[in-house]
């Protein structure tokens, strides 16, 4: 290969888009397109941004804040850029294998690359990011903090994960992904299978998002546990804060191996050594076990949080006080601790003797007694209660029908047995999506729609939010529900072609499917549209729509920077609810208000964005000199921090009486909200309590 | 007042001795443990299953002195949750590392 | 005496309260004010750290226990290991970590700025010497032949020992990084914080290091 100083391994032709002017193949004039639309794309930001005059606002009130909320929204846009390439892809995906009977458009080649890039994004760039920047927006808010514990390193976590996912998008213009899947198992994207960049772009994405993943899970873990408001016992916090506390310890403990692992592929294949290589001592299946490790915990990871969204909005829509806190919590603890215990199940059928495989399916079966249970509290919930069928409810049913299928789906893969006749067929692809779907996406999906009027100050078009809500559950259900059939009949899963004809109904549903699931992300997006146009009717500026309970309904929308007037003093579960029905909410206090101050802004976040993307970029491509210094300008900016002032922003009690009074005043002037007008332009934001409903 | 000032002196005096006794103790643990580990890997004198065993339990005890005297965490007078974590850390490496020992030992008997 | 008896009773409960350790490692106590109060969280969130870094640890041990037969005929610990070295590392490591222990307790009892610094500047000094050490044994191996592409158990000793390595070569940066911001600010409010949470650090590697003698270096000695 030629090397130069400069260039290391880079050469013309690892360009994508220059492919489409050599006389190419349909697969290959697609992945050249693919990379045209990202060219296109920044292109199109870029000029964005220079015409309407953003780039001051952008530097100067973004790209340097520390405040927790604008942190949490830039996570869900990421998630969002990221997620729209993913069901592209997901779709492309789907097109080629209708037609792949014997033979589909796509290269093998190009196919395999897109099943690895579409499930790393899926599952690092879109549902963890998205679920970490809910804790962000919320967590902060629901134990009456005024920040995170550690602003900065909230913003180095965000800065880590944009490197993973400019990697990865760079990989689509320059040089191509791998094709190992997204677990990348060596020996097949080791050095000796695959020297090209691929396997280089999943270590470095994946090993610097992991370092902000695990920043992250630091971040709230200490948060929860040192700065809940005076009153917020442990048993006190709200479900979604319960579960963000166990989904950062998850972070904590399992993200770790991960680190090694990617760590121990990258000396493989830059330095030669022999972790998971076939000679001289190396052993892949080190590897499939270290990962899964990380791999199993980080399936709950990625469910957790959607447990805590679907227990906060099954008790605001339906007017009802959870059924079964207590429960709860205890099987959120032990499915987090079980999580560690049954990595194995991810590999029954690599060898180890039956004693070993018994153990781990048993560890398997049992975690579906916690999930059990909750599934039974958020049933009891909506029991009797006044439901309203908002969309977050649409989710929540399409959840509890959709992920209780995928559940018993998961204990029939956890039982060795079967699990040796249906590995690595379609029917595994089609329970993970059935629970990651249902279970984390939708959650995803409901939460943006609840929680968006407190950040944003507007409700999201009903209408659009229905349609969308609807158009998700079904595309799901259309495209993921046929592959069961496919996988029992003995359709292998990443394979680019098959020849059963009997295959090619499903292949076609499936098809259908993945259609209705980019109407839906259409819609979804028209829902911003609409939205926006229409924010004046929709403004909710009392911070309320939904009647909810907990700290973080109890301040006006947009929530203002230092979120609240006087940290609160809590004495319940429900402390914002029980303030109102009693009458006591919306007191003005004005000699308790006292001057805040806020974390002083930084820059360190969008440094390590972009040398960490710089850096990652050097390493794929062997340019040395470029990852050398890359590295040395973050660990000096991180070392400057030390000695570069270091002063809050204070805000004065003037500042902060006056947006309390506005909120105060108007809340005492509005009509309040009843329920069944809260999709009404009359909903501002103030609801009026319904009496008797709690518990 | 002077009392006073005394007394918080007299009880700043005694746990800087303290501190420092505890410092130099956890040296001197370490020292004598580490040596104990050498010797019973160098001397053996009861064979080598016994020498193993005994590095083994001169290491915790080891480490329960670096964390008793140099990471002052002790069982009574420590908010908890500190100690709390480090457990949760020992139980899940535990499982980790048992598990990756049962199953890539498992693994290898087959291949034989 | 009455009222003696009165005032230290009422001096005491708050005392006994407010110098209860508010985290791991030293505490500053009372007497330091904010600086006490303030390293409560900043302490708690890197012990967070250090619990999540003791996992991967734990996982090159793991991967070293699964490849101690995984030689492919090259070197294994016996040819390897020098115990004299060993023995002088872990002499400097633990010396190294007693010394800063002292910077600490120095720093908490206002002993003045040199002592501080001299603590702490001995103390990477024989932090630097472990590392010398480790270099020189590193580099000895390699001449045998004992390089880590030569076999999957070579790999695993050299990244397992190599990411202790890598670690105390970070902890002397940072200590370097403390002298000179001790240099610029004295003995300020967050700079104490800084060196505490360093301490921890420094402690910490220690306990690794005890994990890596027991797991690599004495069972050499037996073959």
């Amino acid at each position: 290969m030629n090397e130069s100083f400069l260039f290391g391994r880079l050469s013309l032709s690892d360009f994508e888009p220059l492919k489409i002017f050599h006389n190419p193949d349909l697969s290959t004039a697609i992945g050249s397109i693919a990379s045209w639309i990202v060219i296109v794309g920044v292109v199109a930001v870029l000029g964005l941004l220079t015409v309407k005059r953003w780039w001051g606002p952008l530097f100067t009130q973004w790209l340097n804040t520390t405040d927790h909320k604008k942190i949490g929204i830039m996570y869900l846009a990421f998630a969002g850029i990221m997620f729209t390439r993913g069901v592209l892809e997901g779709v492309v995906m789907r097109a080629h294998l209708m037609t792949s009977y014997e033979k589909g458009f796509l290269s093998s080649e190009h196919f395999a690359e897109l099943f690895s890039t579409h499930g790393t994004i899926m599952i690092f760039f879109v549902l963890m990011p998205a679920l970490i920047g809910l804790m962000n927006l919320l967590v902060p808010l629901q134990i009456g903090a005024r920040d995170v514990a550690f602003p900065k390193l909230n913003q180095i976590s965000l800065g880590f994960t944009v490197v993973g996912g400019m990697l990865i998008m760079i990989s689509l213009v320059i040089g191509g992904f791998e094709t190992g899947g997204w677990t990348a198992y060596p020996p097949f994207t080791g050095a000796t299978f695959q020297p090209g960049p691929g396997p280089d772009y999943w270590v470095w994405a994946i090993g610097l998002s992991g370092v902000g993943s695990l920043l992250s899970g630091l971040n709230f873990a200490v948060t929860i546990y040192k700065m809940r408001c005076p009153g917020m016992t442990f048993m006190r916090m709200p479900l979604f804060t319960w579960t963000a506390l166990c989904t950062s310890i998850l972070l904590i403990f399992a993200l770790p191996p991960l680190t090694a692992v990617t760590l121990m592929q990258a000396l493989d294949r830059y330095l030669d050594f022999h972790f998971f290589t076939n000679d001289l001592g190396g052993n892949m299946m080190n590897y499939a076990n270290m990962f899964w490790m990380f791999g199993h915990p980080e399936v709950y990871i990625l469910i957790l949080p959607a447990f805590g969204i679907y227990s906060e909005i099954s008790q605001t829509f339906s007017g009802k006080v959870l059924y079964g806190y207590v429960s709860l919590v205890a099987a959120t603890m032990a499915i987090a601790v079980l999580s560690f215990t049954v990595w194995l199940h991810h590999f029954f059928t690599m060898g180890q003797s039956s004693a070993i495989n018994a153990a781990f399916g048993i560890a398997t079966m049992l975690i579906a007694i916690p999930t059990g249970v909750k599934v039974y509290v958020w049933i009891a919930t909506l029991w009797r209660g006044r439901v309203r069928l908002r969309t977050p409810i649409v989710y929540l049913a399409g959840f509890i029908v959709f992920f209780v299928i995928g559940g018993y789906t998961g204990v029939m893969l956890a039982n060795p047995t079967i699990n040796f006749a249906v590995h690595n067929s379609q029917f595994v692809v089609a329970h993970f999506h059935n629970v990651l779907l249902p279970g984390s996406l939708f959650a995803i999906l409901a939460a943006i729609y609840t929680w968006f009027p407190k950040f944003f100050g507007f409700r999201l078009d009903e209408t659009w939010s229905l349609r969308t809500a609807y158009l998700f559950v079904a595309g799901f259900a259309v495209t993921f529900l046929p592959l069961y059939a496919l996988g029992l009949m003995g359709y292998p899963r990443r394979s680019p072609a098959f020849d059963d004809p009997a295959f090619i109904p499903y292949v076609v549903v499936s098809f259908v499917g993945a259609l209705i699931l980019v109407s839906a992300l259409t819609s979804f997006f028209v829902t911003f549209l609409v939205s926006v146009r229409h924010r004046d009717e929709l403004a909710v500026p009392g911070g309320d729509p939904w009647d909810g309970w907990t700290l973080e309904w109890a301040s006006p929308a947009p929530v203002p920077e230092w979120n609240f007037a006087v940290i609160p003093q809590v004495s319940s579960r429900h402390a914002f609810g029980i303030e109102k029905m009693s009458g006591q909410a919306f007191q003005f206090d004005i000699d308790r208000i006292e001057p805040v101050d806020l974390p002083a802004k930084s820059y360190i976040g969008l440094a390590i964005a972009v040398f960490g993307t710089m850096m990652g970029f050097a390493l794929v491509f062997w340019i040395w000199w470029l990852a050398a210094l890359s590295l040395l300008v973050m660990v000096g900016y991180g070392i400057a921090l030390g000695f570069l002032p270091d002063r809050p922003i204070r805000i004065s009690a003037e500042e902060i009486a006056r947006v309390e009074r506005r909120w105060i005043e108007a809340a005492r002037s509005e009509n309040l909200t009843r329920r069944e007008d809260e999709v009404s332009p009359t909903n501002h934001g103030y609801a009026a309590p319904i009496a008797g409903a709690r518990a | 007042m002077s009392t006073n000032t005394d007394t918080v002196l007299k009880l700043g005096e005694a746990e800087h001795r303290r501190e420092l006794r505890s410092y130099y103790w956890g040296f001197a643990g370490a020292v004598v443990l580490t040596a104990f580990s050498f010797l019973a890997a160098l001397w053996q004198p009861f064979g080598p299953f016994v020498a193993y065993c005994g590095l083994g339990a001169f290491a915790v005890a080891q480490i329960i002195v670096h964390f008793r005297c140099f990471l002052h965490l002790d069982l009574t007078r420590q908010k908890r949750e500190d100690l709390q974590l480090l457990l949760f850390t020992f139980l899940i490496i535990a499982i980790m590392i048992a598990g990756t020992v049962w199953i890539l030992g498992s693994l290898m008997d087959r291949m034989m | 005496m009455t009222s003696m008896t009165s005032m230290t009773s009422t001096v005491a409960d708050p005392g006994v309260d407010a110098s209860r350790p508010l985290h791991p490692g030293l505490n500053l106590g009372p007497a330091h004010g904010a600086a006490h109060r303030d390293a409560e969280m900043v302490v708690f969130g890197f012990w967070v750290f250090l619990m999540s870094d003791l996992v991967t640890f734990a996982m090159f041990f793991a991967i070293y226990a699964t490849a101690i037969d995984a030689t492919a005929g090259g070197p294994g610990n016996a040819a390897i290991t020098d115990l004299a070295s060993i023995a002088m590392q872990t002499g400097a490591l633990l010396a190294s970590s007693l010394v800063f222990g002292l910077g600490t307790v120095a720093m908490k009892y206002n002993e003045g700025r040199a002592k501080v610094v001299g603590l702490l500047l001995a103390s990477l000094a024989l932090g630097l010497v472990f590392l010398g050490l480790e270099i020189r044994d590193f580099m000895h191996a390699a001449e045998i032949g004992a390089v880590p592409m030569r076999s999957g158990y070579l790999s695993a000793y050299w990244a397992l020992v190599g990411l202790h390595g890598l670690h105390v070569a970070v902890g002397s940066l940072l200590i370097v990084a403390m002298v000179a911001q001790i240099g610029v600010f004295g003995l300020r409010a967050d700079v104490k914080s800084r060196i505490l949470r360093l301490g921890l650090y420094w402690h910490f590697l220690d306990v690794i290091w005890v994990g890596i003698i027991t797991v690599i270096f004495l069972p050499g000695a037996f073959a």
